[in-house]
């Protein structure tokens, strides 16, 4: 069965980013991701999905099955209207952290993934799109 | 409307022909599951049913059946309710068993009022009506409640039982970690462990995560504390089943795991353990 090209997740609980990870590791063996990359990317999913439901207020991660000259891949969308990042760059490194956490999860996900946007807007929220190609 | 009601006497008259239509009812109404009730026991439900409701009703009071003389039928709704919860009924099957009294209990009420006003009977109908829905709906509300009771329980079992600790060998504990590793479990693990390091004096903690889908830098903030407050206690800790995607997903994530042993098998682990302890297998 391939899934739907097209899934917006709720993200309002701890269970959501449980679901979150679930749902993309289901789409990345769909894909015929390999193990690794896999991995990979549900981690980043998870950091993600932590990042919405923690510092975003809850959120939305959108699934988007893409494709670029014959290769497919994921890109997976995270949304909130939380308070959004005054300063990304400080926010990307390894070790800053406005939480108790280990300050890894934005920095982390970066590398994790083949692609990485991040865009905020202070008082209006923060979106972060990934891709990760099979 | 209530008032003067002939349900008790129609229910205290008629009691054996009603109970023969209802069962004949809930047969016709193919939610019975005999696999899991037998006719034996459907009976005795439905006596003991029809017996409590004919001595809440004479009371008069048809409308609220929160009141003290509809205990003794809420009770036994909710004792049916939940046996057949735990034999695998669905809420609907559960509560068409009080729905499918309606058909005999009008039809019973349309002959005994024969030549009186429609009015008079549709009033009736109407009371009756309302209240079975109502101990209908209570029966729906005991099942989900059950239900609940039930997840609360396996869940509580789950977090007990996904996190034994298991001594290995003597001063060697093992800690099989599976599943999802939220803060609320790693607590538990936690408190396991550093019980059982008193309890059995060991010097030695093997953390496996072989069964740990996804480790993102929570669930390796959670190892770490696990291992600094084990490490308090006079414990080395050695984490093992680090698969190789695993391993490769820590070290992009930038999680520093520096100072503490790991291995990629809990058998590597051991080993390491035992030589520690400057003991040989032979």
């Amino acid at each position: 069965m391939t899934p739907p090209g097209n899934e917006r997740v709720p993200i309002q609980s701890e269970d959501d980013i449980v679901r979150a990870r679930r749902i993309a590791r289901t789409y990345a063996q769909e894909l015929g991701i390999g193990l690794t990359n896999q991995t990979k990317l549900v981690t980043a999913v998870s950091e993600l999905a932590r990042n919405v439901y923690v510092h975003g207020g809850g959120g939305t991660m959108q699934i988007e099955i893409v494709s670029n000259r014959g290769n497919q891949g994921i890109r997976l969308t995270f949304e909130d209207h939380g308070p959004g990042i005054p300063d990304i760059n400080l926010a990307m490194q390894d070790g800053y952290t406005t939480g108790n956490g280990l300050g890894l999860g934005l920095g982390g996900a970066k590398r994790l993934v083949h692609e990485f946007e991040i865009e905020s807007w202070v008082g209006r929220g923060t979106r972060v799109t990934i891709v990760m190609w099979a | 409307m209530a008032k003067g009601s002939r349900l008790a006497e129609i229910l205290r008259n008629y009691e054996a022909d009603l109970l023969e239509d209802w069962l004949r009812e809930q047969r016709a109404s193919g939610t019975l599951r005999p696999e899991l009730l037998s006719e034996t026991e459907l009976r005795a439900q439905s006596r003991e049913f029809l017996n409590a409701m004919q001595q809440a009703a004479q009371g008069g009071n048809l409308t609220d059946i929160t009141t003290p003389e509809w205990k003794n039928t809420r009770d036994l709704l909710a004792r049916i309710s939940s046996i057949r919860a735990s034999l695998g009924f669905s809420p609907a099957e559960t509560a068409t068993f009080v729905m499918s009294l309606k058909q005999p209990l009008f039809t019973r009420l349309g002959k005994e009022m024969d030549g009186q006003n429609l009015e008079g009977l549709l009033g009736e109908i109407w009371t009756v009506t309302t209240l079975l829905d109502k101990l209908g709906l209570y029966t729906t509300e005991v099942f989900i409640e059950s239900r609940e009771q039930i997840i609360a329980r396996q869940h509580e079992d789950l977090i007990e039982l996904s996190t034994p600790v298991i001594q290995v060998w003597k001063g060697i504990l093992a800690v099989p970690l599976v599943g999802t590793l939220d803060s609320a479990r790693t607590q538990v693990v936690m408190e396991n462990l550093l019980q059982e390091i008193v309890n059995t004096a060991s010097d030695i903690a093997i953390i496996d995560i072989t069964g740990v889908p996804t480790v993102d830098t929570l669930v390796a903030q959670h190892l770490l504390k696990t291992v600094a407050a084990a490490r308090l206690m006079g414990a080395d800790c050695i984490i093992s089943g680090v698969r190789p995607q695993i391993a490769q997903t820590i070290v992009q994530l930038g999680a520093e795991f520096t100072g503490i042993r790991t291995k990629a098998t809990l058998a590597g682990a051991l080993a390491l353990a035992l030589r520690d302890l400057g003991l040989t297998i032979q």
